[in-house]
């Protein structure tokens, strides 16, 4: 019984990984300008759908080094065109831009690259590999790739650690994440600000996009499972980069072992036609979080003064 | 419009009193063993320098904030926690620094929602709209129209109050609490970003509110001079404390007054 | 014919807060409506009832509720879907338990048990606004989703997992061909949009416009947000949960809880955006918006000889609807209803400018 769970548990937690990596992106463009943006699902499909349709024509990293100057190209447009005419909007009117944003991308995506299922091949062996072999029987198998991706995951994360607490450009970021006019007012341009964070948010995009096509396929599905990133959010703290880690990795660790154990009680119980319960678990942990402790577990208290 | 309909108390006597109130927000104490009261039919001045805690007074009087010592007593009942809502229920209104009125809706509409503690008709009334949710309507309307005359602002009544210049949005929010019927009226700075003459239809607004309806008022205000001509009764905030209470006169002669707004040391 | 209020002086309130007090406008609502009734029957075809008119008229209500919540009390909700679900299979099982039920009342009862659900995953918008809590009314457009997929009571344990109506009658009259499923729709989409019209210009309306545009402010002058939010989910849901159970029964026919996935829960949402925030006219605009563009992208480039792939057509409904989204957020929030009314000022004056 322990190894199966163990599998699980791991399973999800690789999953969760890759939650994460789309979690992250919105953080970055959360924390420096208060912006949800909904779209990260869909710029992480159209990252994936660049980088799969140019690896067929080039080699990969060439494939990736174009697709990340798409997404700065991308970045530019959406500031350009979007968010500089919307700035002191509510930010429920920014959402819902956003939201315009994903769907218009996920239909440009799929016009300039192509609606089929792609493959994208990062070059790593598929077999599985056995874990503690000694300790059970049979041991563990957990995938060469979700291996690879926890890793890539975790330099990308150091990265942009280090790009935060270090450069200038990451101190401005944290200045204008603290208060805009503020940070105006010293003669920080919010408007670069604003590029480079949305730029930053499309090239971790490239990441979840390749880790996740490389395991799935490259699909239009991609920016629907993207969703499950707003729940990490919720759990994290919507400005915490460690928060968008760990809630990242308790989605889904969690709803991978409530499919398995939960699951079937909750079949026996209602009498269901099949589990399923991972499509909606993540958003149900996520509402009791939101009565219980909106801020998340990392997130600051929000006080609000009249 | 007419005079509020309690009144277990009367004039002169004390409707609202204030003791020994404390709050403070994490280290910051905003507010430091306040005590004070004010009585039916005046007008009740807070006066004192930027961050003396006269905002967060207001706002510990009508339940945004719940200090954490002291009483509150209104209309002779004592409470310790009230919620904003409940402020309103008993006949608390108020105005803000920054007007706060919905951008959205029209200047009546902004008034005609001071009403709504008045109305009574359910949701299948209002659905369809005839009979007594008509006429109570088209009551709270006529009421509604007495104080736009009242306030000079007919002309503005469909407006979406969101286009209307800085003074006349006060006006409305004045006009909103008035709605309201309100035994106690609080006012947060109604002269703020006023030129001279809004200024003084403000005032001749205050007094005539006080005068003909008896409503007790309690402001906050920077401008000296109106403080002075306006108020029966002025209280002193400096950093929280209480520094003087007592007529304008009595208020301007005190000597740590004079201090705090010389800031001198102490 | 001149659009002109000049000389119609209101004498009293109650003529001042008339439904439209516009001469002219009311009697082009009733216009409208006769035409509806009257004159579209003697031409329309299947084809125009089916794809265009009833989708059009049960997707306005769904909209109407939406903007109830979102462009009138400032909540935002992805959870529209989940919730016509929930009238949609309230309302099948009422009919299928209790077969004698008239048909209004059935669809009435799908929109009471979705006004209680939408009660229920309203209560956390007393806590949280904005984009948490539109991550919250997701929890319940997915939940209860996969509820109606998998509770095999719902279906009344249907192997296919989808369900279906059928000799659906009113008075005795059997509700059977386009026309007449297009009128009892037309019916009960007028009197409900009245109805809501009624109720945002009242008491309750104010309540919630007020919450939307500053709650602080509306706890100050009595409003409790409690009431507020919860009474605009419940009536939301109602709207909701109605067009769910006419969507169900008079569109569809058999369904399964795909045809109420987070996909119609974007479209409704749209609907609002594009029709405008916080108005009713505009729910309808931004329905018929929204059904007609699909249909129009399929048939006009074909008509004009460069014709489209099915593919193509999607992908440019996506990026059509995206793009209006932000251009209308950015240009114009309240949507077509604002351009509308604009139209209606400039003809005001026309042709006079000033």
């Amino acid at each position: 019984m322990l190894g199966p769970v163990l599998e699980t548990l791991i399973g999800g937690l690789l999953t969760g990984v890759l939650y994460a990596l789309v979690a992250l992106g919105f953080v970055l463009i959360f924390k420096a300008s208060g912006v949800f943006n909904f779209a990260q699902g869909a710029m992480v499909l159209f990252a994936a759908l660049s980088v799969a349709r140019l690896s067929e024509m080039m080699p990969l990293v060439v494939a990736v080094a174009l697709s990340v100057v798409i997404m700065i190209v991308l970045a530019y447009a959406i500031e350009f065109l979007v968010l500089r005419r919307l700035v002191n909007q509510e930010g429920i009117i920014l959402f819902m831009a956003t939201l315009g944003i994903a769907y218009f991308l996920e239909g440009f995506g799929e016009t300039v690259w192509g609606s089929n299922i792609y493959k994208i091949n990062l070059g790593i062996p598929k077999e599985p590999m056995f874990f503690f072999e000694s300790v059970f029987p049979g041991g563990l198998l957990i995938d060469r790739e979700e291996v690879a991706a926890a890793v890539g995951c975790a330099v990308l994360v150091a990265a942009l650690a280090i790009f935060f607490q270090v450069t200038r450009v990451g101190r401005a970021l944290r200045a204008v994440a603290d208060d805009h006019q503020a940070a105006q007012s010293v003669g920080i341009p919010l408007n670069t600000i604003w590029l480079i964070v949305w730029a930053v948010s499309g090239i971790v995009a490239i990441a979840a996009g390749m880790v996740w096509g490389s395991k799935l396929g490259v699909q239009f599905s991609i920016s629907l499972v993207a969703l499950k990133a707003l729940p990490v959010l919720i759990l994290g703290g919507l400005t915490s980069i460690p928060g968008a880690i760990v809630g990242g990795l308790i989605i889904g660790a969690g709803e991978k072992l409530a499919e398995v154990l939960l699951g079937p009680l909750l079949v026996r119980w209602f009498d269901l036609a099949g589990g399923g319960i991972e499509n909606w678990f993540a958003y149900m942990l996520a509402l009791v979080f939101l009565l219980f402790r909106p801020q998340g577990l990392f997130g600051e208290r929000i006080i609000e003064r009249i | 419009m007419r005079a509020p309909a309690d009144s277990d108390i009367a004039a002169g006597e004390i409707l609202l009193s204030i003791e020994n109130v404390s709050l403070s927000f994490g280290g910051v104490r905003a507010i430091r063993d306040v005590s004070f009261d004010i009585k039916k039919g005046e007008v009740r001045a807070i006066i004192g320098p930027n961050g003396a805690g006269k905002t967060s007074m207001l706002n510990v009087i009508n339940g945004f904030y719940q200090p954490q010592q002291g009483r509150i007593t209104f209309k002779g009942e004592t409470r310790t926690k009230m919620r904003p809502y409940d402020a309103a229920h008993g006949g608390i209104a108020r105005t803000f620094q920054n007007v706060a009125l919905f951008k959205g809706m029209s200047a009546l509409d902004n008034i005609m929602a001071g009403r709504t503690l008045k109305m009574r008709r359910g949701l299948l009334w209002q659905l369809l709209r005839i009979g007594p949710a008509l006429n109570e309507e088209i009551v709270h309307r006529h009421r509604v129209e007495e104080i736009i005359d009242f306030l000079e602002i007919q002309a503005i009544r469909k407006v979406p109050v969101a286009r209307l210049p800085y003074g006349l949005q006060k006006r409305v929010e004045l006009g909103r609490a008035l709605a309201m019927e309100p035994d106690l009226l609080l006012l947060d700075e109604p002269m703020a970003g006023m030129n001279l003459e809004e200024k003084e239809d403000m005032s001749r607004f205050i007094i005539d509110v006080n005068d003909h309806f008896g409503t007790t008022i309690a402001l906050i205000e920077h401008d000296m001079g109106v403080v002075m001509d306006l108020s029966d009764r002025v209280v002193v905030l400096d950093h929280g404390v209480k520094i003087a209470d007592g007529t304008p006169d009595e208020v301007k002669r005190n000597q740590n007054v004079i201090d705090a707004y010389l800031g001198v040391a102490h | 014919m001149f659009y002109r209020e000049a000389g119609q002086f209101k004498t009293t309130y109650k003529a001042d807060q008339a439904i439209f007090p516009i001469v002219q406008d009311r009697w082009f609502v009733i216009g409208v409506l006769a035409f509806a009734v009257l004159i579209l029957p003697l031409f329309a075809n299947q084809y125009l009832y089916t794809e265009v008119l009833i989708p059009v008229l049960i997707l306005s209500l769904a909209a109407i509720g939406l903007n109830i919540l979102t462009g009138y009390c400032g909540q935002l909700s992805l959870g529209t879907g989940g919730f016509m679900a929930v009238g949609a299979y309230a309302a099948y099982n009422l009919a299928l338990r209790v077969p004698e039920t008239n048909l209004i009342v059935v669809f009435l009862f799908g929109g009471v048990m979705a006004m209680l659900v939408g009660v229920l995953f309203g209560i956390p918008s007393l806590r949280i606004k904005g984009f948490y809590l539109a991550v919250a009314t997701l929890a319940s457009q997915f939940f209860l989703e996969w509820a109606f997929a998998r509770v095999k009571w719902f279906t009344n344990y249907a192997p296919s997992g989808s369900v279906a109506v059928a000799n659906l009658e009113l008075f005795g009259i059997p509700i059977d061909t386009p026309m007449r499923k297009y009128l009892l729709v037309l019916f009960i989409v007028a009197v409900l949009a009245l109805a809501a019209k009624n109720l945002i210009r009242g008491r309750l309306g104010r309540m919630w416009m007020a919450t939307r545009d500053m709650d602080i402010a509306a706890e100050i002058i009595g409003i409790r947000p409690l009431h507020a939010k919860l009474s605009a989910f419940a009536v939301s849901s109602f709207y909701v949960g109605v067009a769910g159970a006419m969507w169900g029964f008079l569109r569809l026919g058999s369904w399964e809880p795909l045809a109420f996935d987070i996909n119609r829960s974007f479209q409704i949402l749209f609907m609002v955006i594009i029709g405008g925030l916080g108005s009713i006219l505009g729910s309808f605009l931004g329905a018929a918006f929204i059904v007609l563009l699909p249909i129009f992208l399929n048939q006009v480039p074909g008509l004009l000889g460069i014709p489209l792939s099915t593919a193509m057509v999607s992908h440019l409904e996506f990026m059509i609807f995206g793009a209006m989204i932000v251009f209308f957020l950015i240009v114009e929030p309240h949507g077509l209803a604002r351009l509308w009314a604009i139209a209606k000022e400039k003809l005001r004056l026309w042709p006079f400018p000033f």
